[in-house]
């Protein structure tokens, strides 16, 4: 049973890898718009996402031990809807704006062959360089999936132990509490993350093609927003790791 | 006042071009970036040396033919002004100023800081115009009433002068603040809208083959564009392109 | 071969001067004319004619009767001639258009209309500009608006009216019928640019706005924001791409106009210099239209772009076309102040202001001093010690006086040392009481305080902020003085040139085949501009008038076929060209271009200015023969002539103007009189107006060049006043 979960899992990355591909090599993609759209779409899908997962997490400092949290962690990891459509989507999301943003930085990178030996131009630092805020967070995605995700797969598919609905909660002060190397780092992140979704949220409003008239409202939602789940996550590692 | 000058050169598109050093003196406060220019090539020539080639033509602001890149900036540290309507007394004594061409693959050199626009024209070419015949013989001018305020907005966008600083201040290189401009301005007029599903994609088709880059919304083409254009017609441009892909 | 030119034989002066060989040689005994003998043979140079004799004398005059080219005007009542003549003239059927080419040079308003224009009725067409864009042509800075006789304000305008202000705003120096039809064709500029998407300003009903400019008695003009000039040009341009799209025209930017290839007699061709590679290039059509503007720059400071040149229309002139009024130039009154020797341009500010500003100098020498010398500041000057000169001379239109008045009146001030800048060549132009006027009328307006000082000058600022804030930004960039709270600064400057190639009414200059419209023509504004129409005179030519009219010509060519650039006519022009570019390059060291531009603008503007008189013009004459002969011996263009060489592109237009001057101050000299742009210091009544001279001057000067180093002929075109009479223009 858990060893067709696995393959079915495997299969699903290979089935986002290929549409990956397929996306990238069309024809319509040649168009700088659609490329940015696409970035667009799918950064907002993950906008969606961070709303969520900072939801869950926000769970986790509710005082009733963790009841709470537990029970939403356990559904989100055995339910089969959550596990085999939404994950897949979830990561070809993830992997599209990746794989997109370096493919636009590249081309882009192209369309000045000989560079500036001087140029400072005024436009906010943040907004010019996506990609390295990008790959902070990419980096960080790896840590964080070191953290959490190896031991699940660990878990999951290879010691293939049944599942324990109240381990999460101990896993997550397990990571933090005390741990103050990590927790810097985590934090460092999410503050990188909120640079990069205060332009990328606003940016991507502006790609779409949403109504110039609702564009001051859609730049503080945007920077609410990028507040919001800056402050929310690094309120979350912190208050674990000074409480247990 | 007297001035250090660090001018990029280059004799010809595919030879390799480098900075070099200049020092100029008794600079007037009120001279124009662009006299000061010459100045400097009045000296060079009095030397024997090459002068410095720039492209530049009416020196009032509308042409759009300056470009320079100073000091980092297309058109130079003020806002809303051009190469030619720049003064020396924006500077001080002493200062070293970098000029550099407006650099974009698909702006190629010419020599030393003339770079070859063309690629807009050919952008142009490709839909920013209205498919009507020249006799004269239209309707009436008043037949149609325009309201006031899309009057206006197609006004704002078509004040564009076409000198590409957008590109050149873009960290992508991207002409979309261009073409959109152009594209805005057509969709708010009800002359222009019996085309535009085609004049937007055949515009875009035109714009990714001259290598432009894309846009990522920096917004340093609004805020070094001469003529002060928003990004808003980017965001036009990106509705329209959407609306006419969705209705093919 | 240059050098055996310059030294003439007895004949070759005899019939230089159209005096007998003995007389001549009666010279030579008497030790009046310098020889030197060669071979037993006296040899005269022809610097030595020149000196000897007052230039006036070289002229050839032919009476207005020997006129040798009819202006082809068509017969019938005034309002009648363009539609008969349109529907006299020969057609060019459609299928026969595909086999015929025709170059437009220049594209700016005029050029960018005709090339559209004419490939879309089928023509294959080749347009050249010189700039690195069709778009950058400098009709682009035109800012005010474009005239129309639309009458949509209801204020009683008209045809006539457009067509009988256009001719007396030209003080009487134009042709009837030519006005005429500018003005029929006017409203149909105004639908056509609409219908291309041109952003004309409007009002809140979404109907178009209109202005009223430069001393007319009806609102007209129509106009987007300050910068009319540009939506045109843009409007036009698209016109333009639309057709290199469909591939009806091929566009060559960053290519110069070398010269023009005439073969038995017709133009077939020119020959450019591609300016990024330097090659030097032959095209070959049926038919060559000049639209490249005017010639401003001959002052060196004007309004005019820097590379503003009369090279295509000077080729074309040298190769038999007549040349037209010459030293009718306009001089704007409204322009930023020269600021120093480095000055390369000079910013035009439009006319509009003049509706609200007040122009003024000190009445008292003391306080000029003082303000030069920063003593004093001009809000200081109390208002009794102010001349408001054009209030006092011409209490009837006060500041909106036409151009060429305003601008004479701003020189007689500061000649009389009233000027209020460093150099003398200022007056102010003064928003106060416009701001404290408007400000009190919207204070009663909105029910507030109109005693409030404060929130009057506010109210007002933000008013005139509304009306010209572009023009007043652009002001404080340049002077970096705010002018809202300081009066402005101005002075007169070259702007444009009403004189140009001579064109009969189907728009073909003296060489068959040889087309020039827009400002490069000389048709349609006498002897002063006024405010508004060059941009509808650019758009009338291009658009509705040449197109018909190059058919005429055309339906004989029609069997013709392609154009042999292989031809001699081609090699020998191709060759021409090269001596020239090869000759230039001929000095290792020198002086640079600009120097002899700046030199030439100075005797202009000193001598052949705003106002001219006989000795100055005669000793411009001689300075300009002496500065064109120190051209050629000590120009250094550095670099070489296969690459992008903007002093050689330079060399090459200076060139032009240094022969262009000359003419232009023979012409000046030749008309004893004063008109329009043309004032004659010996011509004007006790108060120091215009005298016009209608009885010996009803004519269009027609310069006819006669060689290299002889003396143009003067052709005279009578003017025939059928529909308007003759009045003196009266501002009072």
């Amino acid at each position: 049973m858990f060893f067709i979960n696995l393959i079915v899992q495997l299969f699903i990355q290979f089935v986002d890898l290929y549409y990956i591909v397929i996306f990238l090599t069309n024809a319509k993609m040649k168009s700088s718009i659609i490329k940015k759209i696409s970035m667009a779409l799918s950064g907002l899908f993950l906008v969606i996402f961070l709303a969520q997962h900072l939801a869950i997490n926000l769970t986790s400092i509710i005082p009733d031990g963790g009841k709470t949290f537990n029970t939403i962690s356990h559904f989100m990891g055995y339910n089969p809807v959550v596990q085999f459509i939404l994950q897949p989507i979830l990561i070809f999301g993830v992997c599209f704006h990746f794989i997109m943003g370096f493919v636009l930085e590249y081309q882009n990178n192209q369309a000045r062959n000989e560079k500036y030996i001087y140029h400072k131009t005024r436009s906010s630092w943040i907004s010019k360089n996506m990609i390295i805020t990008g790959l902070v967070i990419l980096a960080f995605l790896g840590l964080h999936f070191y953290d959490f995700w190896v031991p699940e797969i660990e878990y999951k598919y290879i010691s293939q132990e049944s599942p324990d609905p109240l381990k999460y909660f101990h896993e997550l002060k397990e990571k933090f509490y005390g741990e103050t190397i990590r927790t810097i780092i985590y934090c460092f992140s999410f503050i990188l993350l909120g640079m990069h979704l205060n332009h990328g949220l606003a940016s991507s409003f502006q790609s779409i093609g949403v109504s110039s008239y609702r564009k001051k409202i859609l730049k503080l939602a945007a920077n609410i927003y990028s507040l919001i789940i800056s402050i929310g996550f690094i309120s979350i590692a912190i208050f674990h790791y000074f409480i247990h | 006042m007297d001035l250090t000058l660090k001018i990029w050169r280059q004799k010809k598109e595919y030879e390799k071009g480098a900075m070099h050093a200049y020092q100029i003196k008794n600079i007037e406060p009120d001279m124009s970036f662009l006299e000061m220019l010459d100045v400097l090539n009045q000296k060079l020539i009095n030397d024997g040396v090459e002068p410095v080639a720039f492209d530049h033509d009416c020196r009032e602001g509308i042409c759009g033919a300056c470009s320079l890149v100073i000091n980092g900036a297309p058109h130079g540290p003020d806002s809303g002004t051009t190469t030619c309507q720049l003064h020396m007394r924006r500077f001080n004594t002493g200062d070293t100023i970098y000029i550099e061409p407006f650099r974009g693959s698909a702006f190629p050199v010419i020599k030393d800081l003339v770079v070859d626009r063309s690629a807009f024209d050919r952008i142009q070419q490709a839909g920013g115009y209205v498919s009507i015949n020249t006799s004269g013989n239209t309707v009436d001018a008043n037949a149609t009433p325009i309201p006031k305020p899309d009057a206006d907005e197609a006004f704002n966008s078509a004040a564009c002068i076409g000198c590409g600083a957008c590109v050149a201040a873009c960290k992508n290189s991207s002409a979309m603040l261009f073409v959109g401009a152009k594209v805005s301005q057509y969709a708010n007029l009800p002359q222009g809208k019996v085309e535009s599903k085609d004049r937007v994609i055949n515009m875009v088709k035109q714009m990714d083959k001259e290598g432009f880059g894309s846009c990522t919304n920096t917004g340093a083409c609004e805020a070094h564009c001469p003529k002060e254009i928003s990004t808003d017609n980017i965001l036009t441009l990106n509705r329209e392109y959407i609306k006419s892909k969705l209705n093919q | 071969m240059d050098k055996d030119r310059q030294m003439l034989s007895i004949k070759e002066v005899a019939d230089m001067l159209n005096v007998s060989q003995k007389t001549i040689r009666r010279h030579i005994s008497s030790g009046k004319i310098q020889s030197v003998k060669l071979g037993g043979i006296h040899r005269i140079s022809s610097e030595e004619i020149n000196t000897l004799l007052g230039p006036e004398q070289l002229v050839q005059v032919s009476p207005c009767e020997n006129f040798p080219f009819p202006n082809k005007v068509p017969e019938g009542p005034l309002e009648n001639k363009w539609e008969n003549h349109k529907g006299s003239i020969n057609l060019v059927s459609p299928a026969n258009k595909r086999n015929i080419d025709i170059i437009v040079v220049g594209t700016g308003l005029a050029g960018a209309s005709a090339s559209a224009t004419l490939a879309e009725l089928g023509y294959n067409v080749k347009a050249f500009c010189f700039q690195d864009s069709p778009r950058r042509a400098h009709s682009i800075a035109a800012q005010g608006g474009i005239n129309a006789a639309k009458n949509y304000q209801g204020d009683g305008d008209s045809n006539y009216r457009l067509f009988y202000d256009t001719i007396k705003g030209g003080d009487y120096r134009s042709r009837e019928a030519n006005v005429y039809r500018l003005a029929e064709v006017s409203g149909n500029i105004i639908d056509q640019c609409v219908a291309q998407g041109v952003p004309f300003a409007r009002d809140y009903g979404g109907l178009l706005d209109n202005r009223s400019f430069g001393g007319v008695l009806v609102s007209r003009t129509f106009y987007a924001k300050g910068q009319t000039g540009q939506q045109l040009l843009l409007g036009a341009y698209s016109a333009l791409n639309r057709q290199i799209n469909r591939g009806k025209v091929e566009m060559f930017s960053r290519h110069e106009m070398m010269d023009l290839v005439l073969i038995e007699g017709k133009a077939r061709g020119i020959i450019t210099r591609n300016l990024v590679t330097g090659e030097i290039e032959r095209h070959g059509a049926h038919a060559v239209v000049i639209a490249s503007g005017g010639y401003g720059n001959v002052f060196y400071l004007s309004t005019n772009a820097m590379g503003s040149n009369v090279t295509a229309g000077w080729k074309v002139y040298k190769n038999g076309a007549l040349f037209a009024n010459p030293c009718f130039t306009q001089i704007h009154p409204t322009c930023i102040p020269v600021s120093g020797d480095h000055q390369s341009k000079l910013t035009l500010m439009s006319e509009s202001l003049r509706n609200d500003g007040r122009i003024w100098v000190p009445k008292n020498k003391e306080d000029v001093i003082k303000i030069r010398n920063k003593e004093l500041k001009p809000t200081e000057i109390a208002e009794n010690d102010r001349d408001y000169y054009l209030e006092r001379r011409y209490p009837a239109f006060g500041n909106l006086v036409p151009r060429d008045v305003a601008s004479r009146a701003a020189k007689e001030r500061c000649d009389a040392g009233y000027g209020v800048n460093k150099t003398g060549q200022a007056v102010y132009l003064d928003f106060e009481s416009a701001i404290i006027r408007y400000g009190k009328e919207k204070a009663v307006s909105s029910g507030q305080n109109a005693e409030d000082n404060s929130l009057v000058k506010r109210l007002g600022k933000e008013i005139i902020k509304a009306k010209y804030g572009n023009l007043f930004q652009m002001y404080e960039k340049i002077v970096d003085e705010n002018p809202y709270e300081t009066p402005m600064q101005i002075f007169p400057a070259v702007h444009y040139t009403m004189g140009g190639v001579w064109v009969d009414y189907n728009l073909m200059t003296s060489i068959p085949g040889c087309f020039a419209i827009g400002e490069a023509n000389f048709s349609d504004h006498g002897a002063n501009r006024l405010g508004a129409s060059a941009l509808m005179q650019g758009l009338a030519d291009g658009y509705f008038v040449l197109p018909y009219t190059i058919g005429d010509y055309l339906a004989d060519d029609i069997k013709t076929g392609p154009i042999d650039t292989e031809a001699k006519e081609f090699k020998l022009a191709e060759k021409r060209v090269k001596d020239f570019v090869f000759n230039i390059f001929k000095n290792k060291s020198g002086k640079p271009v600009d120097y002899y531009h700046k030199k030439l603008g100075k005797i202009m503007w000193d001598k052949c200015g705003m106002s001219r008189n006989k000795d100055g013009l005669k000793s411009a004459i001689s300075e300009i023969r002496n500065l064109k002969k120190d051209f050629y011996k000590n120009v250094f263009v550095p670099g070489d002539m296969h690459e992008y060489n903007e002093e050689l592109a330079k060399a090459g237009r200076v060139a032009d103007f240094l022969e262009l001057g000359e003419l232009f101050a023979i012409d000046a000299l030749d008309r004893n009189e004063s008109c329009g742009g043309h004032f004659r210091e010996e011509y004007q009544t006790a108060e120091g107006e215009a005298l016009r001279n209608d009885s010996d001057y009803t004519f269009v000067s027609c310069w006819e060049f006669q060689g290299k180093d002889r003396a143009p002929k003067l052709n005279k075109e009578r003017l025939l006043f059928e529909s308007v009479k003759l009045k003196s223009r009266s501002y009072k």
